[in-house]
């Protein structure tokens, strides 16, 4: 286990050597979360019943997905993982004494854990301190902020592991980009990072909701904003882990036939 | 313990030829050819040896390094390294090896030297008593001191092949395999590893194979050598039998003072001016020493060098011989 979590670590202190790009994520994410909310704002004014949230429950909502956006963008993708397949290099990964799988997982987590370290903590400060209804409002309650908790670090493994298979893909398809775009378009609009979920057409919501997609922001934010309660919270967390596992056995499948047949790139 | 066996490979290649129509047509039916990699590759490597493995571009040098590494799985043979097959227990297997492949770097690029080296000490999970000796020991000799502090992406070749070499063995490997170590070194560079990778083999034992373009390499590292073209082994012996099997026409370089010389039985004279004078020497012939002592009777020499062909000549006259 120790090898992971060195992994996790050199990974980690690579990724806070780029402060500048952090500064930079930080700004965008403020000016992004700023226009959704004056957007949002321009909606509620022209008719507020038609809306299925409150505005300062959406408030939290906008926030606490800039703040973890480094955890759960599905645009992003490690350059160093694309890079040791399509030109090769992944030979060295494959002459460790660790599992391939593993070692990408743990590279992908980091690199996002890192992000997400730099960035969090001025946006969630700030947006605490704004004022009603522009600000961060607490979780309902200390049991909702407990499961949020549980369904962050759930929702953060799907995701990671949807975005694995996608990584696996490049093995059998030279480069990544077509199934990158396809999926990165598809789990933005799908997982409710675009507009959330409950914003949807009531009749689709259902079938949203049971996709992996739902299980990766979606759920941790809506445990938070207290859309989910009770029982179904129990039920997120369950679907969250059903998908975590279902994911992970793919795409660890997908692996193990694909480096049957790897051919190294480039002599 | 090395073992190769009837190992074979083949790649499939999509090919089409250039132009546009081509292009939009192979989007339709894609031709493929079959490329042969390795075809029935069979050697064996004992425990210290150190091995050369030469060959043209293409010829399946790589390739056979990553079998050897599990990397990559053969179409069919057997390869057993310490009694394990490389491709079906390759955790197991890659934990006794080291791998330096020339062309591509296994250092994390954005952190220090240092921590790359924390890090593969972690994953081979290396004792720490055993971690601090080997990193001692590879930075005096490697000289990597004042370079371990600094990030992989500001090094220089050299500096980098130098760490890299040294990552190679910090979990002391019993076999360590080398994909152009020299590739793109300088002078200084070149003589370091060189030298270096010796000592490894004599002080540690440690078995070595390496690939490598550069013959002054194979002259100065080993003893044995496999000639491989087209995916088949041509040639496996001793760098003296390999200059055996080279034309035995050495070329002479004299000056000297006294009457011209004239042309014998297995002598050619390509010049002879003002008491220069070159001309190659069949040595089925007559032996150098002989034709010395012969011209000395008559003339007075100043100076003289023997030349035989050198170990590039000689490899290309071998890829000629055999067609490669």
């Amino acid at each position: 286990m120790k090898k992971y979590w060195s992994f996790f670590v050199v990974r980690m202190k690579s990724g806070l050597q780029y402060r500048a790009a952090a500064w930079a994520g930080i700004a965008t994410q403020f000016a992004w979360g700023g226009m959704s909310l004056l957007l949002y704002r321009a909606f509620y004014e022209s008719n507020s019943q038609a809306l299925p949230m409150d505005y300062e429950v959406l408030s939290s909502y906008i926030w606490l997905q800039q703040a973890l956006l480094a955890l759960f963008m599905a645009w992003y993708f490690d350059g160093d993982i694309l890079d040791a397949v399509s030109s090769g290099s992944v030979a060295y990964e494959l002459c460790r004494p660790m599992d391939l799988y593993s070692m990408w997982f743990i590279k992908n987590m980091a690199v996002r854990v890192s992000r997400v370290l730099l960035r969090c903590a001025p946006i969630l400060t700030v947006a605490v301190f704004l004022s009603e209804p522009y600000g961060l409002l607490a979780p309902v309650s200390l049991l909702a902020g407990f499961a949020f908790g549980v369904s962050l670090v759930l929702g953060f493994l799907v995701l990671v592991s949807f975005s694995m298979l996608i990584y696996v893909a490049t093995f059998y398809t030279v480069t990544p980009n077509g199934i990158r775009i396809l999926a990165i378009s598809a789990v933005e609009f799908l997982a409710g990072g675009i507009i959330p979920i409950p914003f949807f057409p009531e009749w689709l919501q259902p079938i949203i909701n049971t996709l992996p997609f739902a299980s990766m922001q979606n759920a941790p934010l809506l445990i938070y904003i207290g859309y989910r309660s009770g029982i179904e919270v129990l039920y997120t967390l369950l679907l969250q882990a059903v998908w975590l596992s279902l994911l992970v056995l793919i795409g660890r499948l997908l692996m193990r036939r694909a480096l049957r047949k790897v051919v190294v790139q480039g002599g | 313990m090395i073992e190769m066996r009837n190992i074979s490979k083949s790649f499939r290649v999509a090919k089409r030829d250039a132009g546009m129509k081509q292009a939009v047509r192979s989007l339709f039916r894609r031709e493929y050819s079959t490329v042969q990699a390795l075809n029935n590759i069979s050697f064996t490597v004992g425990d210290g040896e150190m091995v050369g493995y030469i060959g043209p571009n293409g010829a399946g040098k790589s390739s056979t390094i990553k079998v050897m590494s599990g990397i990559l799985t053969p179409d069919s043979g057997e390869c057993l390294i310490h009694g394990r097959t490389p491709w079906k227990s390759r955790v197991e297997h890659v934990r006794e090896i080291g791998v330096v492949f020339g062309q591509r770097s296994q250092l994390w690029w954005d952190v220090p030297v240092d921590d790359s080296f924390e890090l593969l000490k972690d994953i081979y999970k290396v004792p720490e008593g055993i971690y601090r000796k080997n990193r001692e020991e590879l930075i005096e000799l490697l000289d990597l001191s004042e370079i371990i502090r600094t990030p992989a992406r500001q090094l220089s070749l050299g500096q980098r092949m130098r760490c890299e070499i040294a990552a190679a063995l910090l979990h002391s490997p019993k076999i360590l395999f080398l994909d152009e170590p020299t590739i793109g070194l300088d002078a200084v560079s070149k003589i370091a590893v060189r030298s270096f990778i010796r000592r490894m083999n004599r002080e540690r034992g440690t078995t070595v194979i390496l690939t490598t373009h550069d013959m002054q390499d194979i002259e100065y590292l080993t003893e044995r050598i496999l000639l491989i073209g087209k995916g088949q082994i041509l040639l496996d012996g001793s760098i003296n039998e390999l200059k055996r099997r080279g034309s035995a026409v050495k070329t002479l370089t004299l000056e000297y003072r006294g009457q011209r010389l004239r042309e014998s039985p297995g002598v050619t004279i390509h010049r002879d001016e003002d008491g220069h004078a070159g001309m190659a020497v069949d040595t089925a012939v007559i032996s150098v020493s002989e034709l010395i002592a012969g011209i000395t009777a008559k003339a007075d020499v100043q100076d003289f060098s023997v030349q035989s062909e050198s170990m590039e000549e000689m490899v290309v006259s071998l890829y000629k011989e055999f067609e490669i």
